[in-house]
């Protein structure tokens, strides 16, 4: 496989002696077709064959929007705690030094790990009315299982480590001497954290942010056993799309899957000119 | 402000890092601690800046005790080789950061501040660059940046730990002067740390040459380079050339022949013998010298570099010649060193 | 410019003088927060499945660990796991040898394209399948007409957990690669190797233990996922269930010992992934890409 002529002043790719360039992007680009592009296309056709009418119709379901707004609202407050927790959790992680940190640090992994639907299971176990943490919560006339708020901490659960691994390196290159100038030009510790350091981290918590909201936004498995799924109350859109295939009903399913995808996109888009502006700034 | 550094010693987890040290500075001056890598100045810098603590010793401000504040209390501008700013604020309120971070009535109003900074950035040539972030600034303009940022507190004295060790030549030079053009104007009392001898030279009133956690010496730039007082010293400032030599009679012996150098007050027995390669005088008839083969020549810059062998030992020592100097053609040269030091061999 | 100097300064700078740290109740504060919140939102759950798991004894654990329908979930999983992580091990390789090697136009897109599993939700990665393959799907006529069963069968388990974990193997591998550049494959060319030479004896050795890192990832979710799999499975017990749906059938059949006692199987492959994850960050950190999470 050669490169197109050397006159050409446009070329699909710079020239290189290394071999197996068409082979590996062929098989690449094949697979990828194949895994993503086909069925994904399958998800944009079908909603396009909607039609603007139904799609609305579906949109606006009262049922749709309470499914879309819990999503958003619990992912947006369970990541909005992953934020300060995470933070914390990172700080202690790099800076201080304890017997088991290195299994502390490996145990922030364990989200990522776990099976979501043994999550589920355990969260739900934890906090039903009779469970360890459950029953110390009902005499203050807080439930946890079966209300949003379960939906909420089982997505602090799975979205704890997006934060605590992006802030994490970010903290590690931290250059102690900005801290040290910061010091001898009068701020103290808290001055020194609020003003020089944490604005410094800001991207990537932002990042961290956006990483666990999204991830929470789409989780199902940690979710489904703790939430009660009642609908209009503590039903989750991914379950939404699950009952609505297993009515048969593939038009409602796309068109919630297109909106949380669409919405999706808008977080990455978000993710990536947060962290362009960030480079472009601050080098 | 003075800075009294009384009998500081400093360990890091058992290792010393500096062992008795003393020094004086007088209010205004401007000192150099000067080096090798290792020699503990950068210790010595941070010491005083109270970034360390002293394991033994004091530090005084004037009169006072400066060991016991802590660090924001000590008011001392740190200047560091990498320019630490803060590169999520701009020029402007890097510049401010010390005043805004105040408490109470000592704080400045916010246009009070923002007027100094942009006096600061006058004194230190970058006008017009407020709103810049660091990441737009060139490594000289950062520096210049990190030091406007030290003085605006008033500090009672500035540090600047390698200023210039990440800048290029040519910049480096520039800064040099405008560094000694700002201190002549404003007098704050300035140490800097280097390991470049010709930039601790040209710049400090009194230079502090350091070695092995220990002063060496401290003196001005003459005194440093015509004096110097250890083959430390003699080897490390300026270029020198060392022979093994013996003492005896009065004399200055190379194995069995005096050289013609006097040292009635020398103890007798092994020594070195030191000297500037370009401080000797050329002699024609060798009666008490010191002459050798001639092993290599080469022309550097605006002379011609000739190396020695002495003796039976085969001993290499380099002198300078003028480049059109007949000598430098010459299979053999004799020669006798103008200025010249011995100390007792170790 | 080489600086001898700034290296010597390093051992000062790791003594936290005074000035760059927080008081020691400060410390302790925070440490306990973070104690504190680790051990109720990650350590907690984590003992609730085992102890869960034996609450009714070892006889009743191996009861349902040994039930028919358990051993043919776990044996189903075990034979997505063998398909799938294969399957993405050959594209991983293939896709961080065009990426890191190369330079051409659209690269970005298809990094971007790469990641793009992380940020659907695995039901919509399900639901994909579904429109393709099911009855009322673009290719279901295609395919009952010809007798080839995709949905609610082995087939789709394994496609819908291929589309979750492929970019595991290839995001690990396209920054080591990228980071170690050309020059050893470009020498070994010089030398006379051919391009499978060169990737066999020197590309693969460069990056083994950063591929081992994304095996690693890369089955503990092939293994472990749940809502791509349960909607393209039809949990047909002993038929399609794998190891967390069958979890999900149990608990929902009130049984939650024997659902804790699968679970805890799971549970226990997370901490030896972790475990083994651990290890070779601790090993082999410099030879593992620097972006871990996911």
């Amino acid at each position: 496989m050669t490169t197109a002529p050397a006159k050409a002043g446009w070329r699909f790719r710079q020239p290189s002696v290394i071999p197996g360039f068409g082979l590996t992007l062929g098989f690449s680009l094949a697979y990828l077709t194949l895994i993503i592009l086909i069925p994904l296309s399958g998800l944009i056709w079908r909603s396009a064959a909607l039609g603007w009418a139904d799609f609305w119709a579906i949109a606006t379901d009262r049922r749709t929007i309470n499914a879309l707004e819990i999503s958003f609202g619990t992912a947006f407050i369970a990541a909005m705690v992953n934020v300060v927790f995470g933070t914390i959790v990172a700080w202690v992680l790099v800076r201080y030094s304890f017997p088991g940190r290195r299994i502390v640090d490996a145990m922030v992994d364990l989200p990522f790990a776990l099976p979501t639907a043994v999550a589920g299971i355990a969260l739900t176990t934890l906090y039903a009315p009779n469970g360890w943490l459950g029953s110390l919560l009902a005499p203050l006339g807080i439930k946890v299982a079966y209300t949003p708020l379960g939906i909420v901490i089982a997505l602090i659960f799975i979205g704890l480590p997006f934060v605590v691994r992006t802030v994490q390196p970010i903290m590690e290159e931290i250059d102690k001497e900005v801290e040290e100038v910061a010091a001898t030009l009068g701020a103290n510790r808290f001055q020194t954290i609020a003003r020089v350091l944490l604005p410094g981290l800001a991207p990537a918590i932002v990042t961290g942010f956006a990483l666990a909201f999204a991830r929470g936004v789409g989780e199902y498995g940690s979710v489904i056993f703790i939430a009660g799924n009642l609908p209009y109350k503590s039903e989750i859109a991914p379950l939404l799309i699950v009952i609505r295939l297993e009515e048969y009903n593939y038009a409602a399913a796309t068109a919630i899957a297109a909106i949380m995808l669409a919405l999706s996109f808008v977080m990455l888009l978000v993710i990536n000119l947060v962290q362009t502006w960030s480079r472009k700034r601050y080098g | 402000m003075e800075v009294r550094v009384a009998n500081v010693r400093k360990e890091f987890e058992r290792f010393p890092a500096l062992h008795d040290v003393s020094l004086d500075i007088k209010s205004g001056e401007l000192i150099a601690l000067l080096g090798p890598s290792g020699s503990g100045k950068t210790t010595l810098l941070r010491l005083i800046a109270g970034l360390e603590r002293p394991t033994k010793g004091k530090i005084f401000f004037g009169e006072e005790d400066a060991s016991q504040k802590s660090i924001q209390e000590r008011n001392v501008g740190f200047v560091f080789q990498h320019y630490a700013l803060f590169r999520h604020m701009t020029v402007a309120d890097n510049i401010g950061f010390g005043l805004k971070v105040r408490h109470g009535p000592s704080r400045p109003s916010a246009q009070e501040i923002r007027r100094r900074a942009s006096e600061l950035l006058d004194l230190v040539q970058l006008s017009g660059l407020e709103k810049r972030y660091p990441a737009q600034l060139s490594g000289g303009q950062r520096q210049r940046v990190a030091l406007a940022r030290a003085m605006a507190i008033e500090p009672a004295v500035l540090l600047l730990d390698e200023p210039f060790g990440a800048l290029d030549a040519q910049v480096r030079r520039e800064l040099r002067r405008w560094l000694r053009e700002i201190h002549d104007a404003t007098g704050h009392t300035t140490v800097f740390v280097t390991h470049d001898q010709e930039e601790a030279l040209e710049l400090a009133d009194r230079v502090v040459v350091m070695s092995q956690g220990s002063i060496e010496q401290i003196g001005t730039a003459d005194e440093i380079y015509d004096t110097p007082n250890s083959p430390f010293v003699y080897g490390f400032i300026g270029e020198s050339s060392a022979l093994p030599v013996k003492v005896e009679d009065g004399q200055v012996w190379i194995a069995d022949r005096p050289i013609g150098l006097p040292a009635p007050h020398a103890p007798r027995g092994e020594a070195t013998l030191f000297f500037r390669p370009h401080d000797v005088d050329l002699v024609d008839e060798c009666n008490g010298c010191i002459a050798g083969t001639v092993a290599a020549s080469r022309r550097v810059a605006g002379t011609r570099r000739v190396e020695l062998e002495i003796g039976g030992e085969r001993q290499r020592i380099e002198i300078e010649l003028p480049v059109d100097h007949p000598a430098a053609q010459k299979s053999r040269v004799a020669f006798r060193p103008r200025r010249w030091k011995l100390f007792p061999a170790a | 410019m080489a600086d001898p100097e700034i290296k010597s300064y390093a051992p000062h700078h790791e003594s936290l003088s005074a000035a760059v740290t927080e008081s020691r109740p400060a410390k302790a504060v925070l440490m306990i927060v973070s104690f504190a919140f680790l051990g109720i939102f990650l350590l907690l759950p984590l003992i609730v499945v085992f102890n869960e798991a034996f609450a009714k004894g070892l006889s009743a654990y191996t009861e349902a660990l040994t039930n028919l329908d358990t051993r043919s979930a776990i044996h189903l999983t075990l034979l997505v796991a063998a398909i799938s992580v294969p399957l993405n091990i050959v594209f991983g390789i293939s896709a961080a040898w065009a990426i890191a090697k190369f330079e051409f136009k659209g690269k970005a897109f298809l990094t971007t394209l790469i990641d793009l599993p992380f940020s659907v939700s695995p039901v919509i990665s399900g639901l994909v399948y579904v429109l393709l393959f099911g009855a009322q799907g673009l290719l279901g006529a295609w395919l009952k007409a010809h007798g080839i069963v995709i949905l609610f069968a082995v087939p789709g388990i394994v496609l819908a957990t291929i589309f979750v974990t492929f970019p595991f193997v290839a995001r690990e591998l396209i920054p080591l690669m990228q980071e170690q550049g050309n020059g050893d494959e470009e020498a070994a060319l010089s030398l006379g190797a051919n391009g499978w030479q060169a990737f066999w004896y020197v590309t693969l050795p460069n990056v083994k233990w950063g591929l081992l890192y994304g095996v690693l990832l890369c089955n503990a979710r092939a293994m472990g996922e749940f809502g791509a799999v349960s909607v393209v499975s039809g949990h047909i017990r002993g038929l399609t269930n794998t190891m967390p749906l069958h979890v999900e059938i149990l608990y929902n059949e009130y049984n939650a010992a024997a659902a804790f006692a699968v679970a805890s199987l799971l549970a226990g492959l997370a901490l030896v992934t972790l475990v083994l994850k651990t290890l070779l960050e601790m090993r082999y950190g410099a030879e593992i890409a620097a972006t871990r999470g996911h």
